[in-house]
């Protein structure tokens, strides 16, 4: 087979990067591998960067070539990957590789977790949503006679009525299941929500609708009760589509941090297990620039530890045997063995989750828009449904006693009027109004960038009137950039050595010189710097005390590096943590809304000052722990403040739960965006001033539709009531309303 | 009128195979992926 496009690493239409080799992960896989049930041996895999058709066509006959083989299919929507190969005829790891050379990573997907993420309830509501379309489809088939055939005997229309109840009831009863179920589960525990009149007005449909046809009357309601849940169940499955696609988000996330660790024995062999099945007193090996999985301490080796998603500080501290090692610290410079202390799962970055918990108790007293709606129609419709019965049981005897010539009271006109009061309020619009919105907000805010978690979540952004930020990779890329200017002589010769560390200012000044070839011979010291030769002299980079220790100490607290070489005066590289290249419109978009901004950061007060000045924040706090970001949130909302919590790091967490809203930048921790109500894509912050925009949109239009789906019941109500209601009105009114709150939604999805 | 009685039932045989014709390919599947079958179309098959 030709593989024409093997040359290119990656996407070949350049649509998206091609994984860079070294970020491959090199862990073993077979705790991902399981048994399907034709007998192969499966593993399910994330690829990232795959988005055309001739990625797909790389991937999958890419991996068929490979012997033993049997299907291979990426799902593009998911960028999920399932290769089945027969057993012992493949190592898993084999596969990893092939998608490696072909320049894509992958992740491996832990096997039960993906058995989970089958959408069972979407199709569920899906299965009842095509029933509900074929019932009013067909019924609309039978009734549109009894409309508009004027001739129509009464045997003819009893006829065309028992074969509409005949489609009507079992589709009705079949595609009114969620609405049944969720309104028993809140009557259950005695609360009422927007499917308790809906199932009430289904069952009353039916029983009055089957009456009415046993006695041959000319009213019955078949057609627009299915048509009622089949627009339910559309604006029912939109608002579980949203729902879906956030829970299926931290699903992936919580997927692939189960990564493995990789444990050493009492004889020495290396095996690799899934970071769950750590236990306290295991020996687990950690290369560099590899995360430590659990809390320990170390046992063998020195090296520098990169803290910044714990503390927020953006240079790594030097570490030694007996030091503590925290889960989510990440070794930079050399590999090191460490005896685990907590399981992962109780690990610092475990109790940073509890305080989330605790955190977002608070965030649950937050009532979305619907349900607030729903609380104050409910009782408004029952109450006027027992009205309208009442009435036309008493009416007629008060006009009576007031000498008018009126019939006796009738029940069953009584009860047909109270019925056809909940048929024609029953909060279709309602329903529809809210969800429709949201979707086609998220989805707007999706091709933007910008990944919403919940529908609540954009409601809660709407009501943002301050934004706090974290510094370290939320303002800033987390990442020191060279910032003095060297000659060209000092910055290649001192590159040469920075090219065996992994340690963040080696890596800027790397980046600054350029391409170049590593000094041979070169040793690193942690926790000191880099000492090798040059021209057959010695030199050093690193710490002044290092590299230079008879210079005069000009340090005024920002990163820095010396560079002494044999018989020259030794050269001072100074770096600062680039800002992101948009923080600064982002910040001035915010105030421009009229949006207070502060910063918190875990960092140095001269480093946070640098920082705050350049973007342009007057309010910024330094040397902050995540309680007292926490603290800060909770007091700023004692202030009766709606705060969003912008942050990216495991210190940030809890804040970010603990605020009325919250953002994380894509590249954040697994705990922050678990966290975090909306995710950016990319390096911009302008995603986050769009969200508050659409939020702010999706709020008035969602309620435009509410005030509109009430009007519709102020004018359908008393119609209903006054028993001028008839079959077709009632078809049309529904369809009619639910059609302009869809398209008032649909208004905003081109509008800047 | 006597027609109805053949030509109801017919209509909703007509309808019943749509719904059962859906419910098959959800089940089968055939909505789980659909950005990928858009651009599987593109692929040529037949590698000489």
């Amino acid at each position: 087979m030709a593989l024409d496009t093997l040359e290119t690493p990656g996407c070949p239409s350049g649509l998206a990067p091609a994984a860079s080799v070294d970020d491959a992960p090199v862990a073993r896989l077979d705790t991902f591998v399981r048994r399907d049930a034709r007998g192969n041996d499966v593993i399910e895999l994330m690829v990232e960067g795959a988005s055309c058709a001739s990625c797909i066509k790389k991937i999958e006959a890419g991996l068929l070539a490979l012997p033993g083989v049997a299907d291979a299919r990426l799902n593009l929507s998911t960028k999920r990957l399932r290769v089945a190969w027969a057993p012992q005829t493949l190592a898993p790891e084999t596969v990893a590789q092939t998608l490696t050379k072909l320049g894509y990573s992958a992740l491996p997907f832990d096997p039960e977790r993906a058995q989970q993420s089958v959408d069972a309830e979407g199709r569920f509501l899906l299965r009842c949503l095509a029933v509900a379309g074929f019932g009013a489809m067909n019924i609309m088939m039978f009734t549109t006679p009894i409309w508009f055939g004027d001739d129509m005997g009464d045997n003819a229309r009893t006829l065309l009525h028992w074969f509409s109840a005949l489609v009507a009831v079992p589709t009705g009863l079949y595609a009114a299941q969620p609405f049944f179920r969720s309104a028993w589960k809140a009557l259950r525990n005695w609360r009422a929500n927007m499917d308790v009149p809906i199932s009430l007005a289904v069952f009353l449909t039916f029983g009055m609708s089957i009456a009415e046809t046993m006695r041959g009357g000319p009213h019955t309601y078949f057609d627009g009760i299915t048509m009622l849940l089949f627009f339910l169940l559309i604006g029912r499955y939109l608002d579980h589509r949203l729902r879906e696609r956030a829970r299926t988000a931290a699903r992936e996330i919580l997927a692939l941090q189960a990564v493995t660790a990789r444990r050493v024995d009492a004889e020495g062999k290396i095996e690799a297990i899934a970071s769950r099945d750590i236990a306290i007193g295991d020996r687990l090996l950690l290369a560099a620039g590899e995360r430590a999985a659990c809390d320990g301490v170390i046992v063998e080796g020195s090296t520098d530890l990169d803290c910044s998603m714990l503390t927020g500080e953006t240079l790594p501290v030097a570490a030694r045997p007996g030091d503590r090692i925290l889960a989510g610290a990440i070794n930079v410079s050399r590999p090191l063995t460490m005896r685990a202390e907590a399981k992962a799962e109780d690990s610092a970055v475990a109790e940073l989750a509890r305080l989330i918990e605790v955190s977002e108790q608070g965030r649950g007293r937050f009532v979305r828009l619907a349900d607030k709606a729903a609380s104050l129609f409910v009782p408004v419709v029952h109450g006027a449904a027992a009205l309208t019965f009442l009435g036309w049981l008493i009416g007629p005897l008060l006009l009576q006693a007031l000498g008018f010539e009126v019939g006796a009271p009738d029940v069953r006109v009584a009860l047909t009027n109270a019925i056809a009061v909940l048929i024609i309020t029953c909060p279709c619009a309602l329903g529809l109004a809210v969800p429709a919105v949201q979707v086609v907000a998220t989805g707007r805010l999706f091709k933007a960038g910008v990944l919403v978690r919940s529908g609540d979540a954009l409601e809660r952004f709407a009501q943002v009137d301050m934004v706090v930020f974290d510094k370290t990779g939320t303002l800033t890329l987390g990442k020191p950039k060279l910032t003095s200017t060297p000659n060209e002589a000092d910055l290649v010769a001192a590159a040469s050595l920075a090219r065996v560390s992994r340690h963040p200012l080696s890596r800027a000044l790397v980046e600054a010189a350029g391409a170049g070839v590593a000094c041979a011979g070169a040793i690193e010291v942690p926790g000191e710097g880099v000492k090798g030769l040059i021209d057959g002299k010695e030199a050093r980079l690193g710490k002044r005390s290092f590299a230079a220790p008879l210079a005069a100490d000009s340090s005024d607290g920002a990163p820095e590096l010396w560079f002494a070489r044999e018989g020259q005066a030794p050269v001072r590289f100074m770096f600062a943590d680039e800002l992101r290249p948009d923080a600064v419109r982002a910040v001035a978009a915010l105030k421009a809304r009229g949006i207070g901004v502060e910063m918190l950061s875990g960092d140095r007060a001269q480093a946070a000052e640098v920082a705050a000045r350049a973007v342009g924040i007057e309010d910024w706090r330094s040397s902050v722990t995540p309680a007292q970001k926490t603290a800060r949130m909770q007091a700023l909302r004692g202030l009766g403040k709606r705060p969003l919590m912008v942050g990216d790091g495991l210190n940030d967490a809890a804040a970010l739960a603990a605020a009325h809203a919250s953002a994380s930048p894509g590249h954040a921790v697994e705990a922050s965006q678990a966290a975090a109500d909306v995710v950016l894509q990319g390096d911009a912050l302008m995603g986050l001033v769009e969200a508050i925009d659409v939020a702010r949109l999706a709020r008035r239009r969602a309620r435009q539709n509410l005030a509109f789906s009430a009007l519709y019941n102020v004018f359908a109500a008393p119609l209903a009531a006054a028993g001028l209601l008839t079959p077709l009105i009632a078809a049309a009114a529904m369809s009619g309303s639910s059609l302009v709150v869809t398209l008032n939604a649909l208004r905003m999805k081109g509008k800047a | 009128m006597n027609l109805l009685i053949f030509l109801a039932p017919a209509a909703l045989l007509m309808g019943a195979i749509g719904l059962a014709a859906f419910l098959w390919s959800l089940r089968a599947g055939q909505y789980d992926d659909l950005e990928g079958a858009a651009h599987r179309v593109l692929i040529d098959d037949d590698d000489e």
